[in-house]
Order: C-alpha cells, then structure tokens, then sequence
C-alpha cells in the first residue's frame, strides 16, 4: 500500500509537467490546426533559462527563472509563428515537417551554447527533501511542481472566461472565420495564443529541472507524449487536457514502477490507441464541424 | 455605398465568379437572387474578404477594400451574417455579443442593448450557450451579433433559409425596420420571392457565376425573370 501511495505524487508530477506542455499545444493545434514539433524545444530553452539564472540567483534560480523562461519561450514561440508558421496555415502536414526541422536546429543551438552534456540546476534548499506521513514521503520539488500546474491552469482558466483577450481567443477557436467577421483581428489573436501557449512550455522546462537533468533533447521526451494528451483530451479543451494528462502521468509512472520503462510506453499508447477508437474525437469536443 | 466590379473569385482551378458587377446605392436594398450553387455565397464572401479574389474591386463609401482582411472591412461599417446561423456555440449569448461588441472598439455599451431590442426573444437567453438555441434564435443573434458591430450596410446570406416559420417573419420584419427606419443599406442574398419583392430597390440575377439580369424591384413581378429563377 506504501509503495502505491509513494508513486503516486511521482506520477502527478509527470501529469503536471504533461498539463503545462500540452496547455500550449492544445490551443496552437485546437486553434489554428499547427502540429508544432519544436514545441518541446521551447521547453527545454525554459529548462536552460533557469541553468543560466543560476550564476546570478544562485539556488533561488528556479523561482526567478519561472517569469524569465515564460517570457523568453513565449518569445521564441511568437517569432516561430511570425516568420514561418504564419505562411503555412492550412497546411498541418507542411508545418509538421517544418516544425520538426526546427527542432532539430533548436537543439543543435543548445548543444553548441551548453555542451552536449546534461547539466544540472540546484533546487533552492527549501525544495529539497520532502514531507514524511507515515512512511509516504511527499518530495517538496514534485509537490511544487504539482502547484505550477495547478497555478497555471486556474490563470489560462481565468484568462479565457474572465478577460477580453481571452474571450476573443475562444471566438476564434470556436469559429475562425465567424470571429474575423465579427472585427475581430484574427492573426493578433493568433500571435497572442502562440506566445502564451509557448511560455507555458518554457514554465514546464523549469519544474522539470527539479526533478531531473536537463539536456538538448530534453523536449523530445515529451512532445509525444504531450500530443497524446491533446488528443486524447480534445483539441483546446482545458478540462480534456488536465483529465488526460493526469490520467497518463499516473499511468505511466505506474506501469513503470511494476515493471519497466519501455512497457509503460506501450501500454500507454495501446489505452490511447483504444480510447481513440471508441472516441476518436477525445473526451470533451469543442466543435463537431471543421475537425480534420 | 458598395461598388463591385469585375470581381472573379476561383476556389483552386475552378472558377465561380466571372467578372460580377454589383452596385448598393446609400441606404438601398439590392436583393441577390440565384438557384443553388450559382455563386452567391461566394460573391458574398469575396465581397467580406472571407475568399481571396483573383480580380476585380470592391469599393465601400468611396473606399477600395479589396486588399484588406475581413476585420477591418467590419469596422469601416461591413456588417455580415454569414449564411447557416452561425454563433460561438461554446459561449452564451451575452458572451457572443460582448466579444464582439469589444472588438468593435466602440465605447458605448447602449449598441448591445439596441441590437437585444429588434430581438427582444433573446433577452431571456443571454445566459444560455448559444449553441443549445433552436436555429431561430441562433439566427437572430447572428444578425444582433452583426448590429453590434456597428454596420452601415448589413450583408445577409440567406437569413430565413430553414427556420422555423413563426421566426422567419419576425426576422424579415427586423430587417424591414432595420432598412427603413434606421436607413441602413442591405445586400440581401434570398430565395423568397415574396421577401425580396416587397422590400428590394433593385435586384440582380446570378447564374452559373456571371450577372444574367439586372434591374429594379418591381421587374420580379415580371413572368420572364421569374423563369430565371425558377428550378
């Protein structure tokens, strides 16, 4: 019983770190139909952005790190969008390759600013150890990581529902072409949802750097992964994505723990693969039309 | 008020307009009429800018609007209801208002309260998703959603094309006010005969992408246009 409890705030952290990426995804995809392959990369520059942060904030680089990395992958999502996305809209198999190319070249630009090595970022002192409960040990780093998302999502929840912007971004997911016709500036929205979606992915790659090393190719890790999430939960579906993402998080560390890594994969993609057949088209569905 | 000249549009290597002209004089109702798959709809969004045109010009109060993006020919004064009574079905009915009524810029929030009085059945829905309304309602909201964004000219596709009777008067009413007592300009694409005779100035006649006749209101008494239009 023990063992089954100990797991359990590993595999909700792997569920939060999977909620933040595939947030970003899930609105890129959900509204305006781009596979992004290099979204795992912004995740990893906000990895990198809290290593750097360390010679001047020391341990407490993590915390400094979370606003710098949302804003620096924010930025590098924005101009991803401005110079090549936009030209391929309507297209997701063109953008799809395009997006997987500039990945390759993300990472190849952090191998040669920081080595090919991992590198490692100290947590600040009050993030190291854990919680004891009787005998269940609640590592602090896994439950801050759980409080990211948390926080996270109850911000892009309030943005949608509460704010102008927001409001706009779900006319536009809604109905792209009903929102131009309605004066709103369609490719504005487009431009904020990208960096937004993106700075969530930069905030992940921090949390990640307290439970694990960071690398060039730490983002291809989980942009598969993040994927499934989107489509399991449906395209731009906030509660689908918290769902599925959780559900996979525990799944995975799970299947891990009583037996290996490679099969946790595969069972994983196999409960994906079946869900998709019975529900092809995810857990919650925003719109029936216009889904391709 | 709106100047169409010329105006080709091609969805890839098929054509649908060829070279179309169309004219709304200030404050006029100019009704388009066609059997199916004629090319009104298209006309319509190529005039909204939703489609690209190949060639040809559209010109509103003196302007060329040809080259810019759809939002910003709604906020020269363009107001579309695109065919099929579309709305955010995800958000209600205030919340499809007020997004618009944002983006339109406009400071004064009394335009949502004019828009809820030529439809006062959607008072009582304002917190309902529109996409739980009947095709009715939905229709009057995506005209209310068009008067919010402040139109000088409203574009109609097909604005009774399967609704529920009792509405379908209610929404020809509203827009015989919207026309006669606040003077706005309407280009009206319609199948009802009854409809566009009672209120059009001029019509014009589509068939197969080009303009087949072209003239005032009163001619679609005439038995020879009603062969054109006639399935």
């Amino acid at each position: 019983m023990n063992a089954f409890l100990n797991q359990l705030p590993i595999g909700l952290s792997i569920g939060a770190v999977l909620l933040l990426v595939a947030l970003g995804l899930t609105f890129t995809f959900g509204q305006m139909g781009v596979v992004n392959m290099a979204h795992g990369e912004f995740l990893m520059a906000g990895a990198y952005t809290a290593y750097m942060l360390q010679s001047w904030a020391g341990r407490q680089a993590v915390l400094v790190a979370l606003p710098v990395a949302f804003f620096v992958a924010g930025l590098m999502g924005l101009v991803l969008e401005r110079t090549l996305i936009r030209r391929f809209y309507g297209r997701p198999l063109d953008t799809l390759l395009l997006t997987w190319g500039v990945s390759l070249i993300l990472q190849q630009v952090a191998r040669d600013l920081f080595g090919a090595p991992n590198v490692q970022v100290k947590a600040p002192t009050w993030l190291v150890g854990g919680a004891e409960w009787s005998g269940i040990r609640m590592p602090y780093a896994r439950m801050f990581i759980l409080a990211l998302a948390v926080v996270c999502v109850v911000a892009i929840w309030f943005y949608l529902a509460r704010t102008k912007q927001g409001r706009r971004m779900q006319a536009v997911m809604q109905n792209r072409e009903l929102a131009a016709c309605s004066g709103i500036a369609t490719s504005r929205v487009d431009q904020r949802t990208f960096f937004i979606g993106s700075g969530l992915a930069g905030v992940a790659g921090v949390g990640l750097t307290l439970i694990g090393p960071v690398g060039p190719a730490l983002g291809t890790y989980y942009i598969v992964d993040a994927f499934l999430v989107v489509v399991a939960g449906g395209l731009g579906q906030l509660r689908g994505a918290v769902l599925a993402a959780f559900v996979l998080g525990l799944l995975n560390s799970y299947v891990e723990y009583w037996s290996d890594a490679s099969l946790a994969k595969v069972v994983v993609f196999a409960v994906i693969i079946g869900f998709l057949q019975i529900r092809p088209q995810g857990l919650f569905v925003l719109r029936s039309r216009k889904l391709t | 008020m709106l100047e169409v000249t010329g105006l080709e549009v091609a969805y890839g290597r098929a054509q649908v307009l060829f070279g179309v002209d169309l004219a709304v004089p200030d404050g006029g109702l100019v009704c388009v009429m066609g059997r199916n798959g004629v090319g009104k709809t298209t006309l319509l969004n190529a005039v909204m800018g939703v489609l690209p045109t190949r060639a040809g010009k559209v010109v509103f109060e003196g302007r060329d609007v040809t080259r810019l993006p759809t939002h910003q020919r709604v906020r020269l004064g363009m107001g579309y209801v695109p065919q099929g009574h579309e709305t955010f079905g995800q958000l209600t009915v205030a919340e499809n208002l007020r997004v618009t009524w944002e983006a339109s810029g406009s400071k004064d929030r009394g335009v949502v309260d004019e828009a809820l009085d030529v439809f006062p059945r959607l008072r009582p829905l304002l917190k309902r998703r529109a996409g739980f309304l009947s095709g009715g309602q939905q229709q009057q909201l995506a005209i209310a959603r068009a008067l919010v964004t402040g139109p000088r000219m409203l574009i109609l596709d097909e604005p009774t094309e399967g609704i529920q009777p009792s509405i379908v008067t209610e929404i020809e009413d509203a827009v015989e006010r919207l026309h006669r007592e606040r003077g706005l300009a309407v280009l009206l694409v319609e199948q009802y005969l009854d409809f566009a005779m009672r209120l059009a100035d001029r019509f014009t006649v589509l068939d197969a992408g080009v303009v087949v006749h072209e003239g005032a209101g009163a001619e679609l008494r005439d038995e020879r246009v009603r062969g054109l239009l006639a399935v």
